[in-house]
């Protein structure tokens, strides 16, 4: 098969600015992968091409790129999963990272996000003779977060940090959880303190591009999600985020829906940011925005079994 | 063609315009709605995050009263779209967790099989009326128009529970629809991020300046209104635009229109009628330009 690619060339030393340049392979087996096409065309039409890579087998995560818009990892790419055959396929470097050449990205920015969480085992007391013992079931919560290669697949893609650059980002909260899921590990209340902050859990969308991306299925948005819910089971509640979370709650258990404009206020925490709201509240009431039902937040009917399930559910929780 | 309506908080809420436009093009259209008016939310992930088993049982509540009338489900929120998409996957994966689930809803005499059908009113337009159906009803060619498409996070994302492998052409239902329409569609980055919206009470800088980026960007490439399918998008897109141009320090001014305000303004139903004076970014302009 014809192979066609489209590769976003930059030299930040000589090139002004990026641009793309277009690669054409025939006589490819059927499941040449999109690294396969990049070696070749390295090793045989253009030895200026450069990009990082390594196990070819998704393992070591050196070969983290966007392919057709989406960061993947291109040894797990085959050309004919990502486009029709002779079609063009689009090749990119990671986002959010600034691109040393070609492919390759600076990962300092990840490095740094990682160290940021404190990514080692924190102990109390003496160490033991041995390992450490540890049941088997009070570490398989663990499986998913020690499934991640570091590739920076999610950190491309996260839209936050396209926004953020202060944002600790996919990989590194993922990691995170790794430590504060960890029985052995004694600093949970302070990670979790940590982990709070601005920059944090906080900040994320819920967009769920860390969890399509990720080749090995780790899920980082679902690890902070997991470090919502225990920061605020240790008492870290005076966060918008968690009255934000309470308030939802709450509406939907005594109306059977969401009342978003008590949503809205009563997630604010302080006045001035109550009052951050008066404009748009204002522009909305202008524009004849009253809801079809009249201004009131009625009950839903049929709203005294959603309150039902909320107690049953919430008690068992 | 018969659905169950869930119009979710937001289409009651602070959208009325885009509940006013899906009843007018859905009638338009010939399609018939028996609205689920005792649903709940679906949870819009926060109720998931907080308590999974409980967003779940809620939503296979609202499966069940779609079952009881026998009909597919169709929402008009890319969030709700998402979470319901989502916990029925979860719910037909496993059949004890969906009889445990059961259980929270025999009290009320409901039951949920896990057949369900749920389909956004995108894909309704797309999957079960057809464009040509569609383009038959058409009276307006919306021609020299350039719309930027915006789809919001969980009507593409995961996109293993919203069906992509089996209807790849999912990924560009709204693009589709905007060139059928007679409209360009504007091809740019930011169609399918987040709107920044669910982070507006906790980093509204990030929240505002995500949907600045997104504005500016189709802005930049010509487009004359953005079109979404998700309300929740469209509190930020159109609702905060003013804010947002802070934000990204450039004069924002581009109408957001809801889905339905597109598609009834192709049908030949009035402004007006389709609540277009609800949104916040003027429409003016863009309504003159449609009467062209």
């Amino acid at each position: 098969m014809d192979v066609n690619l489209r590769v976003r060339r930059y030299d930040p030393s000589g090139d002004h600015k990026p641009y793309f340049q277009d690669y054409r392979l025939t006589d490819q087996p059927d499941g040449v992968t999109v690294l396969d096409a990049l070696i070749d065309v390295r090793e045989n039409v253009d030895e200026t091409l450069a990009l990082r890579c390594s196990c070819r087998s998704s393992i070591c995560g050196s070969c983290a790129m966007r392919i057709n818009g989406q960061a993947t990892l291109a040894c797990k790419t085959k050309v004919s999963s990502v486009s029709q055959p002779g079609a063009t396929v689009t090749v990119e470097p990671a986002g959010n990272m600034p691109v040393l050449k070609d492919l390759i990205v600076d990962f300092e920015i990840f490095w740094n996000k990682i160290n940021d969480i404190g990514p080692w085992l924190k102990t109390e007391g003496p160490d033991p003779e041995r390992e450490y013992i540890v049941d088997n079931d009070k570490m398989l919560n663990l499986i998913g977060t020690v499934s991640c290669i570091m590739c920076g697949a999610c950190v491309s893609d996260c839209t936050v940090l396209a926004a953020d650059p202060d944002f600790l980002g996919p990989a590194a909260l993922a990691k995170a959880y790794r430590f504060v899921g960890d029985p052995r590990d004694a600093h949970k209340q302070d990670r979790l303190g940590e982990y709070v902050q601005d920059g944090g859990v906080w900040d994320c969308t819920h967009c769920f591009f860390c969890v399509e991306v990720c080749p090995k299925g780790v899920a980082p948005m679902d690890w902070i999600l997991e470090l919502r819910r225990e920061a605020e089971a240790a008492g870290f509640t005076n966060h918008n985020g968690v009255r934000h979370s309470k308030v939802f709650a709450e509406s939907v258990q005594e109306a059977g829906w969401l009342d978003e404009a008590r949503l809205a206020m009563d997630s604010m925490g302080t006045l001035k940011e109550k009052l951050s709201l008066v404009p748009v509240g204002l522009r909305s009431f202008l524009h004849g925005k009253i809801p079809p039902t009249g201004p009131f937040h009625y009950k839903r009917p049929g709203a005294e079994h959603i309150k039902r399930i909320f107690e049953e559910l919430e008690a068992k929780e | 063609m018969k659905y169950a309506f869930y119009p979710g908080c937001v289409a009651k809420g602070g959208a009325p315009e885009l509940y006013q436009s899906t009843l007018a093009v859905t009638e338009a259209l010939g399609i018939d709605l028996v609205e689920l008016e005792g649903a709940a939310c679906t949870g819009a992930g926060v109720l998931s995050e907080r308590n999974p088993e409980l967003a779940d049982t809620l939503n296979a509540r609202t499966f069940a009263l779609a079952e009881r009338h026998g009909l597919p489900l169709m929402n008009i929120c890319s969030t709700c779209h998402g979470v319901m998409c989502q916990a029925n996957a979860r719910l037909q994966k496993d059949p004890a967790y969906l009889e445990r689930i059961n259980r929270h809803l025999a009290p009320e005499g409901l039951h949920y099989s896990g057949n369900t059908i749920i389909k956004h009113l995108l894909w309704v337009l797309m999957e079960d009326v057809g464009l040509d159906a569609l383009q038959a009803k058409m009276v307006k060619r919306l021609g020299d128009l350039r719309a930027a498409p915006f789809y919001g996070c969980y009507i593409v994302r995961p996109s293993w529970v919203l069906g992509y492998d089996e209807k790849p052409e999912r990924q560009r239902y709204l693009e589709v629809l905007i060139e059928a329409l007679g409209a360009e569609s504007v091809e740019y980055t930011g169609k399918d991020k987040c709107c920044g919206f669910p982070i507006l009470t906790m980093n509204r800088e990030n929240s505002l300046k995500m949907t600045g980026t997104h504005v500016l960007e189709a802005q930049t490439k010509g487009a004359d209104l953005m079109v979404t399918p998700c309300p929740l998008c469209h509190l930020n897109l159109d609702g905060s635009q003013v804010e947002a141009s802070g934000a990204v320090n450039e004069h924002l001014e581009t109408p957001v229109l809801h889905l339905p305000q597109l598609v009834g303004v192709a049908l030949g139903i009035a402004p007006q009628a389709l609540g277009m004076g609800k949104n916040m970014v003027n429409t003016r302009r863009l309504i003159e330009q449609f009467s062209h």
